[in-house]
C-alpha cells in the first residue's frame, strides 16, 4: 500500500461507501451537541419522523448560553432559558446522553469531550461548532458542521464528504520560556492566512507540537479553523495515552490495550505525500498579539500597528484602514503601548486547567490595573474544581480577577458576558471579529500568560519580563 | 428544498475580504429555535445603528439593493462560525447566489443545504459584474453568469449542482446507504471494540 498520511488513514476506516456521484459516506463515531445549533435539527428529524440512530454517539451540554454567576438560581435571559430547555426536552425525548447544568461535569463542550474520554484517536468527531477541530489533538478527525449535517448525523450516523487536501505545518524547535501553543498557532495563521487552509486538513508535526501538552495541542488544533482549515490533527503518543488512561467514557482494561494497539498505528506514513508543507521555527518566536478584526492581523509584543499606507494593495489597504478605525488605534502604535479595559481568561482555546496555571503565575501576588475589569471563567466544572483544589481560585481573587462558573461567556457573550461598546479586551478567545465579544467591542488575541501580564500591568507586556528569573 | 436554476437578480457588491458569519448574523439571533426569521437582522451590526436606525450607508438600505438576491462578495466569505444560521438570514432576506473568490469550507457546504448556490469566481470578475451595476443572471445548468454585457463561466463539482437542480434531500439519498451504514456498523464492532461506549 502507498505511504499515507494519518488524515488518510482514518479516512479510509470510516468510509462507508464511495457513490456514483463521487461522493464519500463517512462513518461519524461520536457527536458533541449544544443547545445553539441543536434546535433545529432536533425539529428536522421530528417532522420527518425520522429516529435519531445511535443516542449513545452523542455527548450533549449547554455551554453557548449559559449564566456564569448565581446559576443555581435558574437562567435568567429568557431566550436562553428557552434555548436551554428546549435542549433538555430534546435530549429527554431522544434519550440522548446529557450534562445537566449544575452537573460539575458541564462545561464548553471542546472542554468536557477530552475530558470525559469521549474524544479517542482515530475517530471522527463532529459538531455543530467549528471549534470541533479542536478535538483533532488526539489524531482524531473533527470538525465542525451546519445544523443540517447535524440532523443528518442524528438521522444516519454519517456524512457525504469530499476529501480535503494534506496540509502539514512543522513547528521546528524549542518554543522559548513563556511562550505556549496560542503563540504558535497566531503566528502560523499570521502566516498562512484566515484563508490559508480553507480545503485542507492541518497535520501539526515537529519538535515543538511534540513537546506540547495535550492542554497546548487542544489549543492549536482549535485555532485551526480560524486558519481556514476544518480539522487539525496530531498524531497520537504517549502524552496522548497518559492524558487518556482512567478517563470515564475511555476504553478500559483489556479493551484499553487493543485499543492502544491501533492508536500506535496512527501516524502519517514515512514518504506520505502532502499536497503543501509550512514550516515554522519557533525557536526566536516573541508573545504573539492581535490588533486587527481577523486572527490573521497579528504582530508580536514587540511590534507595532501596522500602517495601512504600506499595504500591498488598495483593497488591504481599505481593510486594514477599517480595521484600525473599528479597533480605534493610530499605525504606529507600539503594542506594548495599547492600553486595556478588560481581560478575559477563558474559552474553549484556551480555558483549561494548565491555561490557569499559566495565567494564575504570573497574576500571584500582583494586583490587577486600576480601570481593568478581568474574568476568568473555567471551561469547564472538573476544570474549576482542579483549579481551586490548586488554589488558583484564591490567586486570582486576590489579585481581583473575578472568578467564574464555566461556559464560552464572553468568548461570544450570548449570556450577559459581554463588553460594551468600544471597550479594548485581551482575550485568550480565538476570533477577534467585529463584535465578537459585544457590539463594538475591541478584542486583541493572546495566550493566558499575555492576558495575566495585561491585566496587572494595564497594557500589553511581555510576560517574560514579570516570570521569575 | 427549493431547487435552483436559473436566477435573475439585483446583484448588491459588499467586496469586503473576510466576511464572517459573525458579521453576517451575530451571536443575539442565534437563540431562535426555528430556522425562519432571520432576513432582517442579516447584517445587524453594519446595517443598523445602535438606536436600530437604518445606516444609509450600508449597501442592502440602498435603492434598488434592498431587493437584492444576489451578493457579490470578496475573498474568503463566510469564515469563522458553522452557524448555519448565516445562510438561513441571506436566504429569509432574498439571496438566492453569492459570488466571491472564495468562501470558507464549512459556510460553502451550509450553503448547498440551503438551496443557495455560492459561485467561486475571480476577483477580477467580481469587480467587473459590481462596475456593470445591472440584474445578473445565475444560470446553474449552463454554469455562468450574465449581465451587462459579461459572461463569466464557472465550475461547480457535479454533485452539488444536482443537489441544487433537484432540491435532494441530502438524508434521504444517504438512506439509499442503510445496507452499507448497518454493515460498517457491523463490522467495526468487531474489529474496533474500543470504540463502543459504556457509560455507568
Ligand atoms: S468558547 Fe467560544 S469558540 Fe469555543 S465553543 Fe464557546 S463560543 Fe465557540
Amino acid at each position: 500500500m502507498n505511504p499515507r498520511t494519518l488524515y488518510d488513514k482514518i479516512w479510509d476506516e470510516h468510509l462507508v461507501a464511495t457513490r456514483t456521484d463521487g461522493t464519500s459516506l463517512l462513518y461519524i463515531d461520536r457527536h458533541l451537541v449544544h443547545e445553539v445549533t441543536s434546535p433545529q435539527a432536533f425539529e428536522g428529524l421530528r417532522e420527518a419522523k425520522r429516529a435519531l440512530r445511535r443516542p449513545q454517539a452523542i455527548l450533549s451540554v449547554a455551554d453557548h448560553n449559559v449564566p456564569t454567576l448565581d446559576r443555581e438560581k435558574g437562567i435568567a435571559d429568557e431566550t436562553c432559558r428557552l434555548q436551554v430547555e428546549a435542549l433538555e426536552r430534546n435530549v429527554q425525548a431522544y434519550g440522548v446522553p446529557y450534562l445537566p447544568l449544575l452537573d460539575e461535569r458541564q462545561g464548553i463542550v471542546h472542554v468536557v469531550g477530552p475530558e470525559q474520554g469521549f474524544t479517542l484517536p482515530g475517530t471522527t468527531i463532529v459538531c455543530g461548532d467549528s471549534h470541533t477541530s479542536t478535538h483533532g489533538a488526539f489524531g482524531a478527525l473533527a470538525f465542525g458542521i451546519g445544523t443540517s449535517e447535524v440532523e443528518h448525523v442524528m438521522a444516519t450516523q454519517t456524512l457525504p464528504q469530499r476529501k480535503s487536501q494534506n496540509l502539514r505545518v512543522r513547528f521546528e524547535g524549542a518554543l522559548p520560556p513563556g511562550l505556549g501553543a496560542k503563540d504558535l498557532a497566531l503566528t502560523l495563521i499570521g502566516r498562512i492566512g484566515t484563508a490559508g487552509g480553507t480545503g485542507s486538513v492541518i497535520e501539526f508535526t515537529g519538535a515543538a507540537v511534540r513537546a506540547l501538552s495535550m492542554e497546548g495541542r487542544m489549543t492549536l488544533c482549535n485555532m485551526s479553523i480560524e486558519a481556514g482549515a476544518r480539522s487539525g490533527l496530531i498524531a497520537p503518543d504517549e502524552t496522548t495515552f497518559a492524558y487518556l488512561k482512567g478517563r470515564p467514557l475511555a476504553p478500559q482494561e483489556a479493551v484499553w490495550e487493543q485499543a492502544l494497539a491501533h492508536w500506535h498505528t496512527l501516524a502519517s506514513d514515512e514518504g506520505a505525500r502532502f499536497d503543501a508543507e509550512v514550516s515554522i521555527d519557533v525557536t526566536g518566536l516573541a508573545p504573539q498579539v492581535t490588533w486587527g478584526t481577523s486572527p490573521q492581523w497579528v504582530t508580536d509584543i514587540g511590534g507595532r500597528v501596522p500602517d495601512p499606507e504600506a499595504a500591498a494593495s488598495a483593497e488591504d489597504r481599505q481593510a486594514i484602514q477599517r480595521a484600525l478605525d473599528y479597533m480605534g488605534l493610530k499605525p504606529g502604535t507600539r503594542i506594548a503601548d495599547i492600553p486595556l479595559e478588560a481581560v478575559f481568561i477563558g474559552s474553549c482555546t484556551n480555558g483549561r486547567i494548565e491555561d490557569l496555571r499559566e495565567a494564575a503565575a504570573v497574576a500571584r501576588g500582583r494586583k490587577v490595573a486600576s480601570g481593568i475589569r478581568a474574568l476568568v471563567v473555567p471551561g469547564s466544572g472538573l476544570v474549576k474544581r482542579q483549579a481551586e483544589a490548586e488554589g488558583l481560585d484564591r490567586i486570582f481573587l486576590e489579585a481581583g480577577f473575578e472568578w467564574r462558573q464555566p461556559g464560552c461567556s464572553m468568548c461570544l457573550g450570548m449570556n450577559d458576558d459581554r463588553l460594551a461598546e468600544g471597550v479594548r479586551c485581551a482575550s485568550t478567545s480565538n476570533r477577534n471579529f467585529e463584535g465578537r465579544q459585544g457590539r463594538g467591542s475591541r478584542t486583541h488575541l493572546v495566550s493566558p500568560a499575555m492576558a495575566a501580564a495585561a491585566a496587572v500591568t494595564g497594557h500589553f507586556t511581555d510576560v517574560r519580563q514579570l516570570m521569575e528569573a | 428544498m427549493d431547487p435552483f436554476t436559473v436566477h435573475t437578480g439585483i446583484a448588491a457588491p459588499l467586496l469586503r475580504a473576510n466576511i464572517d458569519t459573525d458579521l453576517i448574523i451575530p451571536k443575539q439571533f442565534l437563540k431562535t429555535l426555528v430556522r425562519s426569521g432571520l432576513g432582517r437582522n442579516l447584517f445587524h451590526e453594519i446595517r443598523y445603528d445602535n438606536a436600530g436606525a437604518e445606516r444609509p450607508d450600508f449597501v442592502l438600505n440602498q435603492a434598488p439593493y434592498r431587493q437584492a438576491s444576489i451578493l457579490l462578495a470578496g475573498p474568503n466569505f463566510g469564515c469563522g462560525s458553522s452557524r448555519e444560521h448565516a445562510p438561513w438570514a441571506l436566504k429569509d432576506f432574498g439571496i438566492r447566489a453569492i459570488l466571491a473568490p472564495g468562501f470558507a469550507d464549512i459556510f460553502f457546504n451550509n450553503c448547498f443545504a440551503n438551496g443557495l448556490l455560492p459561485v467561486v469566481l475571480p476577483m477580477e470578475a467580481i469587480e467587473a459584474l459590481s462596475e456593470a451595476a445591472d440584474p445578473l443572471t445565475v444560470d446553474l445548468p449552463a454554469q455562468q453568469v450574465r449581465g451587462g454585457g459579461l459572461c463569466y463561466g464557472f465550475d461547480i463539482e457535479a454533485a452539488r449542482k444536482a443537489v441544487l437542480l433537484e432540491g435532494l434531500d441530502e438524508i434521504k439519498r444517504t438512506e439509499a446507504n442503510l445496507q452499507d451504514i448497518a454493515a460498517y456498523e457491523a463490522r467495526r464492532q468487531k474489529e474496533a471494540p474500543w470504540l463502543e461506549i459504556h457509560r455507568s
